[in-house]
């Protein structure tokens, strides 16, 4: 039997209102609510709290499980996965449905992939117009710019050949990312049309390919296994920027960086 | 039949919950959940028994503070709350609560949704956290102190009773 007298601690209110009080000490608790006001309305307020987090969250638990979540394709290797994500929305992307978020019109919730990409997309604007300097490494020093740039950004660079798209590599430059360093490579076709690539260390999870749109360019995104990349071009063609970014994809993932 | 995989799979609604309530973040939250899913699959052969859900529950709290952590270094946007679609009550009170948690530090955050919203005992939630279960409480007090004074839109101040 209980000492009537023991004093009720607050770690026993908690443990109350949560099913965790022992059964012999319920009745004491509840002797003590009744006598002590201002303990009672704390017990009031957080089971309040309680009723309110359910109502707003419960919800969540009886929606349909987006297809994403699908176990049978998660189990699969996860590379499949992710291509068959961004052929998913670059196919969107060509139809029209952009599948993505405008840059300074938000209209999903903003997140860190957005700041990334927005830094991909300044950097691209601000050195794509350059004619003397473009880049600070010229790509005729490739094997000493991937050197550079794989020391710097912390994994493997490997400037990818994009010849059969009509692109060579101009050269590369290293930029400070959102969360780590970024390499950055910009390539020209013979009419002058600049396409960039902006990679550095990403944190978000994020599998699937993003499309942003600011002004006249346009930018792909995607991130694999702690890497984002970000392929910025001209938006007036976006079978074009598809072809590039398609092209990037693959070669990154060969390489596997 | 992988009954692994069909426990893991029967998981998924609570661990969207607790996802959305910790984000705030419709995208982000199933972000987390995916990259949840493929850590837990990758590591079946791992999973040698024990709480599948308490270990569920640890990899998305890990991946959240990772996701945290890297979100503040460029704190340019504040995660919006998600509308509150199909929930009972005025539209008012379920900003409120979303504003509300957006004000506790994550680990507060983290031991209040996993004791209200999603029913774990506070030894389970003190394995999941890697604490001692006085901290979880300690934790515990000071998310509804806080959420208390969000919600009251008063100044909290909390004593422990000895």
């Amino acid at each position: 039997m209980t000492e009537p007298n023991i004093p009720v601690t607050e770690d026993e209110l908690h443990a109350y209102v949560d099913d965790e009080l022992p059964a012999e000490r319920r009745g004491d608790v509840e002797a003590w609510l009744a006598t002590h006001p201002a303990d009672a309305e704390r017990v009031r307020a957080w089971r309040a709290m309680a009723e309110a987090l359910h109502a707003r969250y419960d919800a969540v638990a009886d929606e349909p499980v987006p297809q994403r979540l699908a176990l049978d394709r998660l189990a699969r290797p996860q590379r499949r996965v992710i291509y068959g994500a961004i052929a998913a929305t670059l196919a969107a992307f060509l139809a029209g449905g952009a599948g993505g978020w405008l840059a300074h019109g938000v209209s999903t919730a903003p997140s860190s992939l957005q700041a990334f990409t927005f830094d991909a997309l300044e950097a691209h604007r601000l050195y794509v117009v350059e004619v003397r300097h473009p880049v600070e490494v010229a790509g005729s020093e490739r094997a000493h710019l991937q050197q550079w740039l794989s020391r710097r950004v912390g994994y493997t660079i490997k400037a990818p050949e994009l010849d059969a798209a009509g692109l060579k590599l101009v050269g590369g430059r290293l930029l400070p990312g959102p969360h780590a360093p970024a390499a950055f490579l910009m390539y020209e076709s013979p009419t002058g049309e600049r396409f960039t690539l902006y990679t550095s260390r990403a944190a978000t999870p994020a599998t699937q390919m993003r499309y942003v749109t600011r002004a006249s360019d346009g930018a792909l995104y995607w991130s694999d296994r702690g890497v984002g990349y970000v392929l910025s071009g001209p938006d007036d063609n976006k079978d074009r920027l598809q072809q590039v970014a398609r092209a990037v994809y693959d070669q990154t993932e060969k390489n596997g960086g | 039949m992988n009954t692994f995989r069909d426990s893991v799979e029967a998981m998924i609604p609570a661990l969207r919950r607790y996802a959305r309530a910790l984000t705030r973040d419709v995208d982000a939250a199933d972000d987390l959940v995916q990259d949840a899913l493929v850590r837990a699959l990758r590591s079946e052969r791992l999973f040698i028994g024990g709480d599948l859900r308490s270990w569920l529950y640890t990899i998305l709290t890990n991946l959240n503070r990772n996701r945290r952590r890297s979100l503040a270094r460029k704190p340019l946007f504040a995660p919006l709350p998600d509308s509150a679609a199909g929930a009972s009550g005025t539209e008012a009170e379920a900003c409120d609560i979303a504003r509300a948690l957006a004000t506790l530090v994550e680990d507060q955050r983290a031991v209040l949704l996993l004791v209200t919203l999603e029913g774990l005992s506070y030894r389970e939630i003190a394995e999941i956290q890697g604490v001692p279960i006085g901290t979880v409480m300690s934790r515990l007090a000071r998310a509804r102190s806080h959420m208390r004074a969000a919600l009251d839109g008063e100044r909290p101040t909390l004593r422990r009773i000895k």
